[in-house]
């Protein structure tokens, strides 16, 4: 069997009855089960042979309805914040532990309606809240290029898997670089869509007015290809925004096909670099990433630059405002209706206390506390209310950089992935690792990371950013670098 | 931050810390607090907070009775339950 499917294909190959999904399932749940990179929390074996085989049954009865599915029989890998019927999802905290949902989280119940088959929930940090993977209640995952090295988070799981081929497909969510930054680390692609794109129903949420679910691949097409598939508009998630374009990958397939016969054509495309996203990067990362910008002046694109003034406190801001609403999401684990719970009861208020300060993990206490502190009386004015204000200011410099520019480019991550426990004892230093990545959460606008070559023989990542709601633009832009790359 | 600070901070969160855990967070958050006094610079005095990036505000629909979960499938997930209730610690 083929090391490396890629989804779009693989559908194609399914419906023709070229490759049995059963078969392809059977071999990655052997690669699962013989990795040492633990990207998996829970594997659902037999689940997954089963929708397997089903798949394979419509196909071999012809059963046009189920042949129309756009993922018939492609096996997709959930990072497990996200809710699934019937199958743990525990956040990679001791408190959820066990966790059972009795509902499919919104993207969950698309999947399955179109055909996928879900091998399992993946590796993350504790509840979102991390750069490494290293948070997990279960042990870190391990980076497939060098398993000394961490990669990168939260969604590291999801992306490692994609990268070893422990999967075809996968989701991840992305508060503040959740998506791209393992995407980056992995030497896959990551999208976060725009804010209000992708229900999030189902959700565990850690900062929900930052974060949205996305797919992380092995090509922009399986990127678009899974976007399409999730972003169906939900009533359920009153902040999703109705009526705006949420099918990217025809037009995309299309594209991608005459360019493969006659080359890619001329990008008619302005692109800005923000020159403050480029300082401090390391120098390996900076060479990759300029020359990556060459790739896409030689593509026909405009390159200019531009000033982001917000920059200086958008790190800042964006970790007040994660750590605040953080500190409100998770008030519900008490152990009373799922999750973690002490034999011995005391009274109210010690019983939860001493719950939470077993089931969460060091790094969950310090953003709940954190948080606590940022929203408590005498502070709210300057941390919260500062923050939200600068969250603004942020905004106004995305709104006037598209103004001149249709997309925006910058290094992903400012360095390659690290070892394992070099930084997770410090954890401020972790917090800048994120400092590409966090304005876009604030603005809210789409954003993908591509990989675009090796710094010391780890993976680069480009970071492409687009206007709201103008994915087609944003992934037009990553299929033509991602294809030119490839020459 | 004082290690009194921390103490109160973690009991308004309702979470429990070791002696180990407040040594460290002693450090550690006054570290990150003073990362976070950069905001002490911004000048927003005439700004409006972001609250929704697309600012959807007011979402309504209608008031209709739906299918909810059935009890026991809410009930499932509860470590502790007594004739079809949640079982919490005693308040008093």
């Amino acid at each position: 069997m083929k090391e490396r499917f890629s989804g779009y294909e693989l559908v194609e190959s399914i419906r023709g009855g070229e490759v049995s999904s059963e078969e392809l399932v059977l071999e990655l749940l052997e690669r699962i089960e013989r990795s040492d990179l633990n990207c998996y929390i829970t594997v659902c074996g037999d689940a997954a042979l089963e929708a397997a085989r089903r798949a394979d049954r419509a196909v071999r009865e012809n059963d046009r309805k189920a042949l129309r599915k756009r993922l018939l029989g492609v096996p997709v890998a959930v990072k497990d914040c996200i809710s699934t019927k019937g199958i743990q999802t525990t956040c990679a905290s001791k408190i959820l532990c066990g966790y059972v949902p009795p509902f499919d989280a919104t993207v969950v119940r698309a999947l399955k309606d179109e055909g996928a088959v879900i091998l399992g929930k993946t590796n993350m940090d504790e509840f979102c809240m991390g750069s490494t993977t290293e948070t997990s209640y279960f042990g870190p995952t391990r980076n497939p290029h060098d398993k000394s090295r961490v990669p990168g988070g939260s969604s590291g799981g999801s992306a490692a898997a994609v990268a070893a081929g422990e999967t075809v497909l996968a989701l991840g969510t992305d508060t503040g670089g959740s998506i791209r930054c393992p995407a980056a680390f992995c030497g896959v692609v990551g999208l976060k869509p725009t804010y209000g794109l992708v229900s999030r129903y189902g959700l565990i949420a850690y900062a929900n007015s930052l974060e949205q679910i996305g797919p992380i691949t092995q090509s922009v097409l399986d990127a678009a290809l899974l976007l399409d598939v999730i972003a169906v508009e939900d009533p359920k998630d009153a902040t999703q925004v109705k009526g705006v374009r949420r099918s990217f990958f025809e037009e995309l397939r299309t594209l991608a096909a005459s360019w493969e016969k006659e080359g890619v054509a001329k990008l008619k495309l302005r692109v800005g670099v923000p020159r403050e996203f480029v300082e401090g990067v390391d120098t390996g990362v900076e060479k990759a990433f300029w020359a990556a910008v060459e790739r896409l002046k030689e593509l026909g694109a405009d390159v200019g630059e531009i000033s982001f003034r917000s920059m200086r406190f958008a790190l800042a801001a964006y970790y007040v405002i994660a750590m605040s609403e953080a500190s409100s999401n998770l008030a519900r684990y008490d152990g009373l209706r799922y999750g973690l719970r002490l034999e011995k009861d005391e009274d109210w208020h010690t019983t939860f206390s001493k719950i939470r300060g077993k089931g969460f993990g060091e790094e969950v206490k310090r953003r709940i506390i954190l948080g606590t502190f940022a929203l408590s009386a005498g502070y709210y004015g300057r941390y919260y209310l500062k923050a939200l204000k600068v969250r603004t200011l942020v905004r106004h410099d995305f709104d006037e950089a598209f103004k001149r520019f249709d997309v925006l480019a910058t290094p992903t991550m400012p360095f390659v992935a690290f070892k394992l426990g070099e930084r997770i004892k410090d954890p401020l230093s972790l917090y800048l690792a994120d400092v590409n990545t966090v304005p876009i959460n604030l603005a809210g606008v789409p954003s993908i990371s591509v990989p675009c070559g090796l710094s010391d023989g780890l993976p680069v990542g480009l970071q492409l950013i687009g206007r709201h709601f103008d994915e087609a633009t944003l992934l037009k832009a990553a299929l033509a670098f991602e294809m030119a790359w490839k020459d | 931050m004082r290690k009194e600070e921390i103490e109160h901070l973690s009991w308004l969160a309702r979470i429990e810390l070791t002696e180990e855990e407040k040594e460290k967070f002693e450090k550690q958050l006054g570290s990150i607090l003073e990362f976070f006094s950069v905001l002490d610079d911004a000048d927003v005095e005439d700004v409006e907070p972001t609250h929704h990036v697309i600012g959807i505000t007011n979402v309504f629909r209608d008031d209709e009775v739906e299918e909810s979960l059935p009890q026991e499938a809410v009930l499932r997930n509860a470590p502790k339950r007594e004739d079809g209730y949640f079982k919490g610690p005693r308040i008093l």
